[in-house]
């Protein structure tokens, strides 16, 4: 069990039979009053936010997480399959849980899925993943037009800027946090 | 970690407290910080030292001077409170508290804008600062012209909360509507004194002459943010008694088992005349004047650096 003095921003807490993240955490006390905790939290299965004010004499439960290492097999309609590499037991997450990861997410990739009472709910990507450009418009040497970037399109249908010499078929290094360009990647 | 010059500042701004002090002819004190006994106060829960207690403000002891007959003194030390972490609250923090005899909590709240006005004033170089007059938080200019606004608990509960202190007080509603209704809406355009606290939020205050459900404590608020806790003293030793006896039956009820009766404040309380009281948290007051959004920027060593 937490107790409320335990809340922090990013703990892990269930709350009627479900887990939250705290996304927003601030402490007050009127000088000779009593102990509050604002949270707010996230649920990390259906993604609802809420605020909340807690007390010291509030409680709460450790939610049953689980975190493995499974690779991604294949898609079929709305379902996405993961591979444990060591138990070989499969699982499927759906393409509302799978969210942006798919901007991401290609054959054979190895994950984390994170699992709540045994059952799967999200997925961890590699911070950096390597994606080839499937589409990308010639640079022109000499442009003197002084822009910096230019779109680019990459397997996975995702977009992202990128600097004007990455041309179509080279693999680029990308952050899956924030979805931004990292650098060219030499084969 | 305090860059060298905001280190400067800070002791600019510490220098600039005392030189207030003493310009107006308080003594200086240094009360012990670890004592046997300590106010029965519930939601304060105190770090344990040897057997003793590390004090959670210098309220016990400054009074006990008080007594012996000094009628103006003023202390800056280190407070220490279990499980206060947050933007705006550290475990240890820096208590300014001062104490004169024979005023009430209406001359003490005269001297606090005198003195936040003689710390702009002497320190108007500050990213907090704008001139002697403004202080500047969040994009908001706050007059120092005096006097500031007033505003009594119940006013404050009935206007931004839509119901009476005593309501809130009965649904123990009363600190969290403070905090998230009340609190948020104060001193943004000048400092506010909330003033005339009920009885059952204030136990060291005297009653109010003519309402005895309210005390005569008021807390200062600047940009949202409470700075200091002032009130006319409960000098009787029988109603203080009856009051602590209530506090540490809350305080078991909590399941704490530290609070116990403070006996020799008792004994001086017998020879304590009138006098007023305030507690002043100075981090948080420099870190508006510092123009800073945490306490933790404004110490010299932060915990998580020690």
């Amino acid at each position: 069990m937490y107790s409320a003095s335990d809340l922090r921003k990013g703990l892990k807490v269930q709350i009627d039979g479900e887990p939250y993240i705290i996304i927003g955490f601030e402490f007050s006390k009127p000088g000779k009053g009593q102990a509050l905790y604002r949270t707010k939290m996230r649920s990390m299965i259906s993604g609802n936010q809420f605020t909340q004010t807690y007390r010291s004499n509030d409680k709460f439960e450790k939610p049953d997480l689980e975190e493995r290492t499974m690779q991604f097999l294949y898609s079929q309609g709305d379902e996405y399959h993961f591979m444990d590499t060591s138990s070989y037991e499969q699982i499927f997450l759906t393409k509302e849980q799978m969210e942006d990861h798919l901007n991401f997410l290609v054959d054979n990739m190895e994950v984390q899925v994170l699992f709540f009472s045994d059952k799967a709910i999200d997925i961890t990507l590699p911070t950096f993943v390597n994606l080839e450009v499937t589409k990308a418009d010639p640079w022109v040497k000499g442009d003197t037009s002084g822009t910096d970037t230019k779109p680019v399109t990459v397997e996975t249908g995702y977009v992202l800027q990128v600097p004007p010499f990455i041309e179509e078929g080279e693999r680029i290094q990308i952050d899956t946090r924030t979805g931004d360009y990292m650098t060219r990647v030499k084969d | 970690m305090l860059t060298p010059h905001r280190l400067q500042q800070r002791s600019h701004l510490l220098q600039a407290v005392r030189s207030f002090f003493y310009s107006r002819g308080y003594f200086e004190v240094d009360t012990p910080i670890r004592l046997p006994v300590l106010i029965p106060e519930p939601h304060i829960i105190p770090f344990e030292a040897d057997g003793w207690y590390l004090h959670t403000s210098p309220e016990l002891c400054m009074k006990r001077l008080l007594a012996r007959g000094n009628s103006k003194l003023f202390q800056v030390s280190h407070c220490f409170r279990k499980e206060e972490v947050g933007r705006f609250h550290q475990t240890e923090f820096t208590m300014l508290e001062w104490y004169q005899a024979g005023w009430s909590y209406e001359d003490l709240m005269a001297e606090c804008e005198s003195f936040i006005c003689f710390l702009a004033e002497a320190e108007q170089n500050l990213d907090g600062v704008r001139n002697a007059f403004i202080l500047l938080r969040e994009n908001s200019e706050i007059s120092l012209a005096q006097p500031w606004d007033r505003i009594t608990v119940d006013e404050a509960f009935r206007k931004f909360a839509g119901q009476t202190a005593h309501e809130a007080l009965k649904d123990d509603m009363f600190d969290e509507l403070l905090v998230t209704r009340i609190e948020p809406n104060l001193g943004w355009e000048k400092p506010v004194f909330l003033y005339d606290y009920p009885v059952e939020c204030g136990s060291l205050a005297r009653r109010k002459e003519g309402d005895e459900s309210l005390t005569e404590r008021f807390e200062l608020y600047i940009a949202g943010l409470e700075l200091a806790n002032g009130f006319s003293e409960l000098v009787e030793p029988d109603e203080q008694r009856r009051r602590f006896e209530r506090e540490i039956e809350k305080s078991r009820k909590a399941g704490q088992d530290y609070a116990a009766m403070p006996e020799k404040f008792l004994d001086a309380l017998d020879h304590l005349g009138k006098t007023a009281g305030i507690a002043l948290g100075l981090d948080r007051l420099f870190m508006i004047f510092l123009g800073l959004s945490t306490v933790s920027e404004v110490v010299c060593l932060y915990s998580d650096e020690l």
